[in-house]
């Protein structure tokens, strides 16, 4: 075997695990924003969120193509359980992120096995379904939940026992951004291991993907668990950074508007989450003070828009440049160079 | 000596109509075995009961003595059995480097590894180095494979049945649709399979058959017809006059 | 418990006209169109603003109920949906869900977010004693009114032209083409025909389901459970389906109030489990 050969293949494959400049640039403008920004912290506290939101709905849909409209489930269930653990049982933010984590991922595992049969339709019946069944609860369990007045009372712990929330949002931001990254840099590694390449197998060609050996369901178990456990960590952070958690946390309207953020962004490559989230809450936050009631008219407008030009065609520059990055679409005069090259 | 795949009496209906009836059949180890038969004979229905895409109405399957009858496809794959479709069933927005690592890499038991980059364990790139050079695909690695000319994209769907490592392999009309001037490639490759695989070879063209096989089953109405040596078939009236002026040459 | 029986089946039926478009579209296009109710709301908007602004009829304003959003359906479906016809459905999903932001939005904007009220003519309120059962009058006059529309659909359906080709069309577009058969207009007529029937069953449920902004999202899930139940195949899957749904809902509603709306979604996860193809579906 030559050496030369080996080691060209294995440098391209190993290439696009390896970070950035750009994406290095991104997470230090986004620890920056701590200090130069202090108006807004609120807001990117926010945008911090919702990008670990999208990120974990990526997972599923960009990376396993499953299309679900009842993320929130995960997301509700995870800021619920936060909550009421911050305010009946310990103000620890850690093992309130945990739990919540935990939560979400045995009720994702239970119903990973409902969405894997069935056609789109099917799929995203069960999710809405799904979704639809806890926000009931939730309304009907309304003497732990609050109901439709929501929980109120939470207060939680400083981080570390030194962090204190305060109301600037500067504990809160830094919170959100260091779990989201933490977050990101496992899922980061997951996609670009054989793992998650295995999904990409799946979700481009799931009888193929069989037929290589890859036992889908399996795969699929695993990844709409995790993706679940994240959603569910994004939804703790939510009810401990605003101290507040309310019915809407399990609506259509938040499974409706995560998929629009990564829509936005861009699916399947991660940072479309991250893009998505930034883009959308910019928006939002700007159609809000202009028409506070009805700001989600032009969202859905958006949406429309979105479609109707292609999606492909409007996420084709940043997907493009992130495949260059990652050494997958190569230009021709940097093809593989795999001609035996002699051992002297 | 045990064959390399065998099935019992297997079955398959639709409604009334069985596609496959009650085929018995025999692949020998190291065997190059062709299937023949006029379209709709249910050939590609009994690769997919083979390869457990379509649970059998009745009847048994054994590969290499064991029954897998009741396993899933991609168990069988770990068996040992894999195939190619007849239409390229590829994942058109990964590249064939990509493709065949991570074929590699479910075989050496990477796949559940979600923590190390794929790359960088040597085993897998060898295999894939291999597998790339002996189906011709080493210039074409880093292209998207829904960008490849037709018959790269053939060579890449046998290339990735066979970085399976099957013992086991069905190739379902491996020629079809491959024009005239990439098929030399193709046959080439084929006729240089190892000899420790068995293969079993769905196809049309005679050519094919005739340079290749040194066995041929021919499926009627999902039946076995008959079987026999290419000489033995070839030369068989009955034969002929199912095919009918099929371009069948002798 | 017969009452319960009799309101399930008046709004089973009710349920039946709202979403049979939806069925028809899916099996038909399967096109996932999530905006469906903004039909069915633009239906009962039209009939409250005539009736109470207009003084119009109840009985007029039922056509006019129709016609409404199958004109605004087949401008809709010619100028934006067809070109989706081939997109992936999650495109569907995000086009149709952006159309019904829209819609909600558009109508809170301009009739305000409270419940629209109309009031039923005279014959048509109160209850009737038939054989020791309460009756509700506007009920029975749903009950008799989507009868019949079943009956009209089953016999355009089986016994027209029409009927004939929109069923070729639903079975393989392709080859409907092949035959010469006008596939693009089918689509529309019976994109326009779903819409308006959802329209007409949107003025219907006025006064049984309520009507406020936010009726599409609130029923989607009915409607989509009577298409996934039903099947997208024929009429008469989603039909039962609909029945099915109305009498569990009342039934559940009544006997367990609480966990009334369990009832339907966990039946509905099931039967998705069990039968992803719906429980009337003519197995492929």
């Amino acid at each position: 075997m030559s050496n030369g050969k080996t080691s060209s293949i294995g440098a391209s494959l190993v290439r696009r695990g390896r970070w950035r400049i750009p994406e290095i640039f991104f997470w230090v403008v986004a620890a920056g924003a701590l200090f130069v920004l202090p108006d807004y912290l609120l807001l990117l506290n926010e945008i911090a969120i919702i990008g670990l939101f999208a990120i974990s709905l990526d997972l599923i849909l960009g990376y396993a193509g499953i299309i679900s409209l009842g993320h929130g489930a995960f997301f509700g269930l995870g800021a619920y359980v936060a909550g009421l653990l911050a305010k009946y049982a310990t103000g620890e933010p850690l093992v309130g992120l945990v739990l919540a984590a935990f939560a979400a991922a045995v009720l994702g595992f239970l119903t990973s096995f409902l969405v894997l049969r069935g056609a789109d339709l099917s799929k995203l019946m069960v999710t809405l379904g799904i979704s639809l069944v806890l926000y009931e609860i939730a309304n009907q369990v309304s003497w732990l939940t609050g109901g439709a007045d929501g929980l109120q009372g939470i207060t939680v712990n400083p981080i570390f026992g030194k962090f204190e929330f305060d109301i600037f949002g500067t504990t809160s931001y830094a919170y959100s951004l260091g779990v989201t990254f933490l977050l990101f840099v496992i899922a980061r590694r997951l996609v670009v291991s054989p793992f998650g390449l295995s999904l990409r197998s799946i979700r481009d060609n799931p009888l193929r993907a069989r037929a290589v050996g890859i036992p889908a369901d399996r795969r699929l178990v695993a990844i709409y668990t995790l993706a679940a456990a994240y959603a569910g960590v994004a939804g703790a952070l939510l009810a401990q950074t605003t101290q507040f958690v309310s019915l809407d946390v399990l609506s259509f309207n938040r499974s409706a508007d995560v998929l629009l953020v990564l829509v936005i962004g861009g699916v399947g490559y991660l940072y479309g989450g991250l893009l998505g989230a930034i883009i959308f809450k910019v928006l939002q936050d700007t159609l809000a003070n202009i028409t506070p009631q009805y700001w989600q008219f032009w969202i859905g407008l958006v949406l429309v828009v979105i479609v109707l030009v292609g999606r492909e065609r409007l996420t084709h520059w940043p997907r493009t440049f992130w495949e260059r990055l990652a050494g997958r679409l190569v230009r021709p005069s940097k093809r593989l160079r795999t001609r035996p090259v002699r051992e002297v | 000596m045990e064959a390399a795949l065998e099935t019992k009496g297997l079955v398959k209906r639709f409604g009334g109509l069985p596609a496959t009836d009650n085929v018995s059949f025999r692949l020998e180890q190291g065997a190059r075995h062709a299937l023949i038969g006029p379209n709709g004979a249910g050939k590609t229905t009994f690769i997919n009961l083979l390869t457990g895409v379509l649970p059998p109405s009745s009847g048994q399957i054994f590969l290499e003595g064991q029954e897998i009858t009741r396993l899933r496809p991609e168990q069988r794959v770990r068996r040992g059995l894999a195939r190619t479709f007849q239409i390229n069933q590829l994942f058109p927005a990964m590249t064939p480097l990509e493709t065949l690592a991570l074929t590699v890499s479910e075989r050496v038991g990477g796949g559940r590894d979600w923590w190390r980059v794929i790359g960088t364990r040597p085993e897998i790139v060898d295999g894939v180095i291999e597998v790339a050079e002996r189906f011709r695909l080493t210039d074409v690695l880093d292209e998207r494979t829904s960008s490849l000319a037709y018959g790269k994209q053939r060579l890449l769907e046998m290339a990735v049945a066979f970085a399976c490592r099957p013992r086991v392999l069905l190739l379902d009309e491996p020629a079809a649709g491959v024009p005239e001037a990439e098929r030399d490639e193709l046959l080439a490759t084929i006729a240089a399979l190892p000899r420790d695989v068995s293969v079993l070879l769905i196809e049309h063209d005679m050519d094919l058959v005739f340079s290749f096989a040194n066995r041929i089953s021919v499926l009627v109405n999902g039946a076995l017809f008959t079987e026999g040596t290419v000489q033995e078939v070839s030369s068989d009236p009955r034969v002929r006059a199912v095919y009918l002026g099929e371009g069948f040459d002798a | 418990m017969l009452t319960i029986l009799f309101d399930g089946i008046a709004y089973g039926m009710l349920l039946f006209v709202l979403a049979c478009g939806l069925a028809v579209t899916l099996g038909l296009m399967n096109f996932v169109n999530l905006a469906h109710g903004a039909f069915a709301m633009a239906g009962g908007y039209i009939t409250a603003v005539l009736m109470n602004r207009y003084g119009v009829p109840f009985l007029a304003a039922l056509p006019l109920a129709f016609i409404g959003p199958a004109l605004i359906g087949l401008v809709l479906e010619r100028t934006l949906y067809a070109r989706l016809y081939n997109s992936s459905h999650l495109d569907q999903v995000l086009f149709s869900i952006g159309l019904v932001f829209m819609a909600i939005t558009a109508v809170d904007y301009t009739m305000g977010s409270q419940q629209q009220l109309i009031q039923l003519p005279a014959w048509l309120e109160g209850r009737v004693d038939v054989l020791g059962i309460s009756i509700g009058r506007y009920r029975s006059f749903i009950i008799v009114v989507c009868g019949v529309l079943v009956v009209v659909l089953q016999l355009i359906l089986t016994q027209t032209r029409f009927g004939s080709q929109l069923r070729a069309a639903v079975d393989d577009p392709r080859v409907a083409r092949g035959l010469g058969i006008n596939v693009s207009l089918i689509f529309a007529a019976t994109f326009a025909f779903g819409s308006g029937l959802a329209g007409l069953g949107g003025a219907l449920a006025t006064e049984i389901l309520g009507l406020d902004p936010t009726f599409p999202l609130k029923f989607l899930i009915y409607f989509l459970i009577v298409v996934t139940v039903g099947g997208a195949t024929s009429i008469i899957g989603p039909f039962f389906a609909s029945l099915l749904l109305g009498i569990a809902d009342v039934a559940g509603k009544y006997y367990v109030p609480g966990f009334g709306a369990f009832v339907i979604y966990t039946f509905m996860i099931v039967v998705l489990v069990l039968r992803p193809q719906g429980l009337f579906a003519r197995t492929p």
